[in-house]
């Protein structure tokens, strides 16, 4: 169950991690709250995980209590909430995707459930399988079509390097970030569910935190990334 | 028909034809001139009645190319292999995409594949290979990736 965090198009420009800038975010909330209001006075919506909770402090006030937050955060928090992924698969790691998708391991626990059979209206694509040589336009055009922001997750060991067919192919593309830029690779062959939904709650996380590459892209448009 | 049936008929049929057994289907060695008279008897024979073709493959034995066709009769229930060696430089083969019409694909794609030209065949051209892939057989053994190979 190992999930790289940050895609290498993040690394090389010098941006922190997920879990740095989380980790980051976490510290500064706590100093704002010791210094300026106090413990008592002040407390992060929706209990203490990272994952749930709320962007913002609530100042408790005699009349009921303010909420102080930033807007980017909460629409991240928002987006972050409601990834709707694109029903594309082409082996055998869509058949863990599918069943991360039922019953059993049933990723609308965090936000998931509504797979979408048309790129227009999903958010994050999970490459699940290997992508060949004629399969590769056809993900850049869907890649293309879906609608900013969106995110894009390599499931397994052929989407993440070619995998198994890394030497002595001739059809298979030797890592799906060679077609359109990956922003968390699962290992695997294939993955397990659990590293699946890990991979889904990690895109979350660097969502919320404003670091995957298309919200570092809108940021600064001036870089061409 | 068992397997020792079958081998009596053929034997009748085709002095020439060479058997191989030991396997779960008898093995039946035809030369490449022989191979549409000896398809056309096994389809339409009526003690024989082969009328399913469920595989068409080729083996690159790196000294020549052997292409297998598997045989089963729908009626009858019997199923037979078919090989034929052939010239590894110069592979040529009669189609027998007119009898069974599943043959026309799997011709296609040994000949995308292996290299190996079906004789007669209606629409011999690349069927998964993209358009435009000249002159390389990315199934025969020295076939070398263009990008990343290793030679064991």
């Amino acid at each position: 169950m190992d999930v790289k965090n940050t895609a290498p198009f993040n690394s090389s420009e010098g941006e922190p991690n997920a879990q740095a800038s989380l980790k980051q975010t976490a510290d500064n909330k706590k100093e704002i709250s010791k210094s300026d209001v106090g413990e008592t006075d002040s407390s992060p919506v929706g209990g203490s995980r990272m994952g749930a909770s709320f962007p913002g402090e609530v100042h408790n006030t005699p009349s009921g209590g303010v909420l102080v937050s930033k807007l980017d955060d909460v629409i991240n928090w928002a987006r972050s909430n409601s990834l709707w992924p694109l029903v594309f698969g082409t082996s055998c790691c869509a058949i863990e995707m599918m069943s991360t998708a039922s019953a059993k391991y049933d990723w609308s626990r965090f936000g998931f459930e509504v797979a979408r059979a048309t790129p227009r209206q999903a958010d994050v694509i999970i490459i699940a399988g290997t992508i060949v040589n004629k399969m590769a336009p056809v993900l850049k055009r869907l890649y293309d079509q879906m609608a900013d922001p969106k995110y894009v997750i390599a499931m397994g060991a052929c989407a993440t390097s070619g995998g198994p067919f890394f030497y002595n192919t001739y059809s298979v593309v030797k890592g799906a970030d060679h077609v359109i830029p990956v922003d968390v690779y699962i290992a695997g062959c294939p993955p397990r569910p659990e590293a699946l939904l890990h991979a889904l709650i990690t895109l979350q996380k660097k969502i919320k935190s404003g670091t995957t590459r298309e919200q570092i892209r809108m940021q600064k448009p001036e870089q061409n990334f | 028909m068992t397997n020792e049936d079958l081998k009596i008929k053929l034997s009748e049929l085709f002095p020439s034809a060479t058997f191989e057994e030991g396997g779960q289907w008898i093995n039946v060695n035809v030369d490449p001139k022989d191979w549409l008279f000896f398809a056309k008897q096994l389809r339409y024979n009526t003690d024989l009645n082969f009328d399913y073709l469920f595989c068409l493959t080729c083996i690159d034995w790196k000294t020549h190319l052997t292409v297998v066709y598997h045989l089963e009769s729908t009626k009858y229930r019997h199923i037979i292999v078919v090989r034929s060696k052939l010239d590894r430089n110069q592979p040529e083969i009669e189609t027998v995409s007119h009898i069974w019409r599943t043959a026309d694909f799997h011709e296609r794609e040994v000949y995308e594949l292996f290299g190996v030209n079906f004789l007669n065949h209606p629409d011999l051209r690349l069927l998964i290979l993209p358009d435009g892939w000249e002159g390389k057989f990315p199934l025969r053994k020295d076939f070398e990736d263009p990008v990343n190979m290793i030679k064991l």
